[in-house]
């Protein structure tokens, strides 16, 4: 047709993929680290998990790089993509902590700290974060909550999300199995503790298989009312 | 201001920080990611009130990023926003608008009218004409003008019909049909869901839900979320037993209706929600 002339060039080779014309290289502030976030929500608790390798291109820069990180005694966050703005960010979540706790003496609840890191990323709107954030913790009335964001500031309130590389790959399964979305004739159980303690850590070893960013150990972090419990599991290292 | 350094804005030439600035001169850092776009969403007028519709899909260039989202925000129980654009820039400058109308609420003694409203959050969005910020939301309401349409790149109409996002074209299909005044209630309701439903089978970025919000003088109330996989289910039965029932007004859904609370509204004669 008309249209596919233009496609390929006269060496008979597709023109944007074999281009040899002058390209100017650009210093990019950005990069991506790689890792993978899973939070789920469950009655009285909330878990977040992630794992601990730091990669960039085809290196590995270390295999003990969590992307958990508390914020409160009730709220953890998880943070991948860009290991430079998820640092800055978390910093400045923490400062911002700080001066609520000293401002109105009481510690800031989770959906509190969901709407203000909304503003934050906002406030970067021409200049984003490259942060996938997902935070995990307890409402005001000790349920779980799971609040999930994008990386300039939309967020909403789910029971289950995953971010970070291998996300396209988890959230499918975790539909399935805490949603029992695409089954048809099924009981809607409830999740308990350990079953979604052992499901996110079958998920994990799933994507550790399937994603070359995601790998090396899964740390989980499970919020309850008698505080935040931390647990290690090894995965693979290839 | 914190928004002008984020928007480049120099107002005056003795503007030293230039530092914060220089975002503005260079051409723009490209970003790394996608951001959410793509969605169906309409609005009409009939005689028993305003009709809002509108998709739950998010998207983000091939990745359905939320099922489950929430495209008609609530401002007040006599104001409806519907989002289209990106998630980010709907839901924080909806924040900002509910935030500036309580404040006129509060400073005038009444509520803003919805042609108000409308100019308002123009005017607000003027500033960023010409960046990537992608608003495209229209107002309902229950006032003397009751449908708006305003959009980020300027655009500010007042109309009786309108349909906003990617599914749009064929949404605005199936209501320029069927779309009059004297439709009742049960109709009007019907022919937005199918509208919304023939947007979402054609265009790939719209889809899973649809929610359905009546505004009459009383407020708003809402309607339970259906999931259109059940509406494509059950007109697959109805063609294969061989029904020749085209009416639209016969597709009557499942869906149940939830009123919003009915106490004594505050002065305004408007109850508000919390700002989330």
């Amino acid at each position: 047709t008309m249209f596919a002339t233009q496609v390929y060039g006269d060496n008979g080779k597709m023109k944007e993929y074999h281009y040899t014309g002058p390209v100017e290289h650009r210093f990019s502030p950005y990069s991506f680290n790689g890792g993978t976030v899973l939070a789920v929500a469950g009655e009285d608790f909330a878990i977040v998990a992630s794992d601990t390798r730091l990669s960039e291109g085809y290196s590995i820069h270390s295999r003990d790089s969590p992307k958990c990180y508390k914020l409160t005694d009730t709220t953890v966050i998880g943070c991948s993509g860009f290991h430079g703005d998820c640092l800055t960010l978390t910093k400045i979540i923490d400062a911002r902590l700080k001066m609520y706790k000293h401002s109105n003496n009481k510690c800031m609840t989770s959906g509190a700290i969901a709407a203000m890191l909304s503003t934050i990323l906002y406030g970067r709107r021409f200049f984003p974060y490259y942060v996938y954030n997902i935070i995990g913790g307890l409402d005001e009335e000790g349920k779980g909550a799971v609040y999930s964001f994008d990386p300039v500031g939309s967020y909403q309130r789910d029971t289950y999300k995953a971010g970070g590389s291998a996300s396209a790959m988890l959230q499918p399964l975790l539909d399935n199995q805490i949603g029992f979305k695409n089954m048809e004739g099924v009981q809607h159980l409830p999740l308990n503790q350990e079953k979604a303690v052992q499901l996110v850590k079958d998920v994990f070893i799933s994507a550790a298989e399937r994603d070359v960013y995601t790998g090396d150990a899964l740390r989980i972090c499970i919020v309850t009312k008698d505080g935040i419990k931390e647990e290690t599991v090894p995965l693979r290292k290839d | 201001m914190a928004l002008q350094d984020v928007s480049g804005f120099q107002d005056t030439p003795i503007h030293t920080s230039l530092s914060s600035l220089s975002t503005s001169s260079s051409p723009p850092t490209r970003r790394p990611f996608p951001l959410s776009h793509g969605t169906t969403t309409l609005a009409f007028v009939f005689q028993g009130g305003v009709i809002a519709a509108a998709d739950t899909r998010a998207s983000c260039s091939g990745l359905v990023a939320c099922p489950s989202a929430q495209k008609i925000l609530p401002i007040h129980s006599h104001l409806l926003v519907t989002t289209s654009g990106s998630g980010a820039d709907c839901m924080l400058w909806e924040r900002i608008l509910a935030r500036e109308i309580r404040l006129y609420q509060l400073r005038h003694g009444r509520r803003l009218s919805i042609t108000g409203s409308a100019k308002l959050l123009s005017h607000m969005l003027h500033p960023f004409k010409g960046t990537d910020v992608c608003v495209a939301a229209t107002l309902c309401g229950w006032d003397v003008e009751e449908l708006f349409y305003v959009c980020s790149d300027g655009t500010r109409l007042q109309g009786e019909l309108f349909s906003v996002g990617s599914g749009s074209p064929y949404a605005y299909g199936v209501l320029d049909g069927e779309v009059r005044w004297s439709l009742n209630e049960e109709e009007a309701i019907s022919l937005a869901r199918e509208a919304v439903y023939r947007a979402t089978h054609r265009d790939a970025y719209s889809g899973n839900c649809v929610d359905l919000f009546h505004i009459t003088a009383q407020g708003y109330c809402r309607r339970d979320r259906e999931d259109l996989r059940e509406e494509y289910h059950r007109k697959r039965e109805r063609k294969d037993a061989g029904s020749h029932a085209t009416s639209l007004v016969l597709t009557l859904g499942v869906g149940k209706r939830r009123s919003v609370e009915r106490e004594k509204i505050q002065r305004g004669g408007v109850k508000w929600h919390g700002v989330e």
